[in-house]
């Protein structure tokens, strides 16, 4: 392995249970354990744990957090309820998409209120230099307006704890309840185990699986021996340790875009089907005036799904045909573990975008028969939820 | 019947007697490969009777994370498939060597097999890439 790869708190521990470490936007991450397959399926059926330490956290506050954060991303900010989290798009001038993040507003152990901006990793020098080229030291030092912010992606472990049996193994160490909490929540809590030493969390139902879920953040110093209480107390409920590749195809079933797949700064919300991720009257975000004018004007390309009707997996720039002639391409495909089939995402024109036109895909040489379906391919039953 | 060779790509080889004369190489991914691979979706072996080249992609096995070629270690003509195998993927790993052949290969040249790695050349490669 690439020792100029950063490492998680958990590096060593991935190392030593078999998990294949890949280069992950810089990063060195498990791809898998054992089995994709069986990795997915845990978390489908049971319980799954992956570090996504990875993720890029910057925290912000003071009084013009708010505001600042308002008037850099395409979704409201300052009508948050605290607890509550968004997901959102940062646009650049054209509309074009530089990255997709959660934003959520919390109190920390002091009760002092911040905003935490999760982003991908691999664009998370991308957005602190834009964050840096929109918040001048002038605008960050405003009178009753000031704005304090740290990227804390070194200082804050996280974990994705997924799948329905997820509230049985958190909720004895955490103070809140988590059988009520809504979907797109968080709350700040101790964490109630001694591995942790008296440390605090947050912990938020969130997750990128389409399942049942919550997302964990912690001091990176305690990350280890908490990760390592989770997973003791995890083994009677099947828990099982997941790395990225069955996070992959989690939330293709869900439907859920990548960033550097389904997502890109040539793409606009509109094309990833993202427009309600877009709020274009109140507060004014780089790229609002341009996603005006795109808003009324017919889409050039349009993100569907597609099933295949052969197993071989449709990948990454892949052609898709209409009666041979190329309309698009394929941005993401694997073999879904739950459908047993093979299936996609991609961009096609928007006269080839209804669900159950018939497609093809040029799979190295071959063309295989495709099928254009509705997002997700997999949605959970969310009986016995409060979602 | 004779030992096993290998190829510095992880097909197997096992070279049997073949009733018309000459010799047939049976080739199949080893227990390595398939350990690495995992999750195995899909095989695209050759068709019967079509011509192969030692070193020359002669199919793919597709796993959720990647596709890889599988390669000739022989020059020659594919002569038998083995059918049932892309059925039984998830099987494959438990009998690389008997049920887990991919195809048969009439060998043309048997001076290519001189270049083969033995059972314990082969295993130390193996080690050498595990690290």
């Amino acid at each position: 392995m690439d020792a100029s790869l950063a490492k998680t708190p958990l590096y060593d521990w991935h190392v030593a249970h078999g998990g294949r470490m890949v280069d992950f936007a810089g990063w060195a991450m498990p791809v898998q354990y054992r089995s994709v397959i069986q990795e997915h399926k845990a978390i489908r059926s049971g319980l799954g744990i992956a570090d996504i330490s990875h993720m890029g956290r910057l925290r912000f506050e003071g009084p013009g957090a708010a505001v600042f954060l308002a008037e850099l991303l395409t979704r409201r900010v300052a009508d948050m309820a605290l607890g509550q989290i968004r997901y959102s798009l940062v646009t650049n001038d054209d509309g074009g998409i530089l990255d997709d993040v959660l934003v959520g507003y919390f109190h920390n152990s002091h009760g002092q209120p911040f905003f935490l901006l999760v982003v991908n990793a691999s664009n998370r020098i991308k957005i602190v230099n834009w964050i840096h080229a929109h918040l001048t030291v002038e605008r960050a030092n405003r009178p009753g307006e000031e704005i304090i912010w740290n990227d804390v992606s070194r200082l804050w472990a996280m974990f994705a704890i997924q799948g329905p049996r997820s509230v049985e193994l958190l909720q004895p160490l955490v103070d809140v309840d988590l059988q009520s909490m809504r979907y797109y929540r968080g709350a700040q809590s101790p964490i109630l185990h001694p591995a942790a030493q008296r440390q605090g969390c947050i912990i938020s139902r969130t997750g990128y699986t389409g399942e049942d879920g919550f997302e964990l953040s912690l001091g990176a110093t305690i990350a280890k021996d908490v990760w390592e209480v989770l997973i003791e107390l995890g083994q009677p409920m099947g828990l099982v340790p997941a790395g990225l590749g069955a996070r992959d195809t989690l939330r293709l079933e869900a439907g859920m875009p990548l960033y550097g797949h389904e997502l890109s700064e040539q793409i606009n919300p509109f094309q990833a089907g993202l427009g309600s991720a877009c709020h274009l009257v109140g507060y004014d975000f780089p790229g609002r005036d341009a996603l005006l004018k795109l808003q009324n004007q017919p889409l050039r390309e349009v993100r569907i799904g597609l099933t295949l009707a052969g197993k071989r997996a449709a990948r990454q720039g892949a052609v898709i045909l209409a009666d041979g002639r190329p309309v698009g391409s394929v941005t993401s495909g694997s073999y879904s573990p739950t459908l047993e089939k093979s299936i996609a995402m991609g961009y096609v024109a928007p006269e080839f975008a209804q669900p159950g036109t018939e497609l093809q895909v040029d799979i190295r040489g071959q063309i295989e028969s495709a099928r254009v379906v509705e997002l997700p391919f997999y949605r959970r039953n969310k009986k016995g939820t409060k979602a | 019947m004779s030992q096993r060779q290998y190829t510095k790509t992880h097909e197997w080889v096992r070279v049997e007697a073949a009733p018309s004369g000459g010799k047939i190489a049976v080739v199949g991914l080893t227990a390595f490969a398939l350990e690495t691979l995992t999750d195995l979706i899909h095989a695209e072996l050759p068709k019967t009777g079509q011509k192969v080249s030692a070193g020359k992609p002669m199919g793919e096995i597709e796993s959720v994370k990647a596709v890889s070629d599988v390669y000739s270690p022989v020059d020659g003509e594919v002569i038998e498939v083995n059918g049932g195998l892309v059925d039984n993927l998830e099987h494959l790993a438990d009998d690389p060597y008997d049920k887990g052949w991919f195809v048969k290969i009439k060998i043309a040249d048997e001076s290519g097999l001189a270049g083969l790695l033995d059972e314990a050349a082969y295993q130390k490669q193996c080690e050498e890439e595990a690290h």
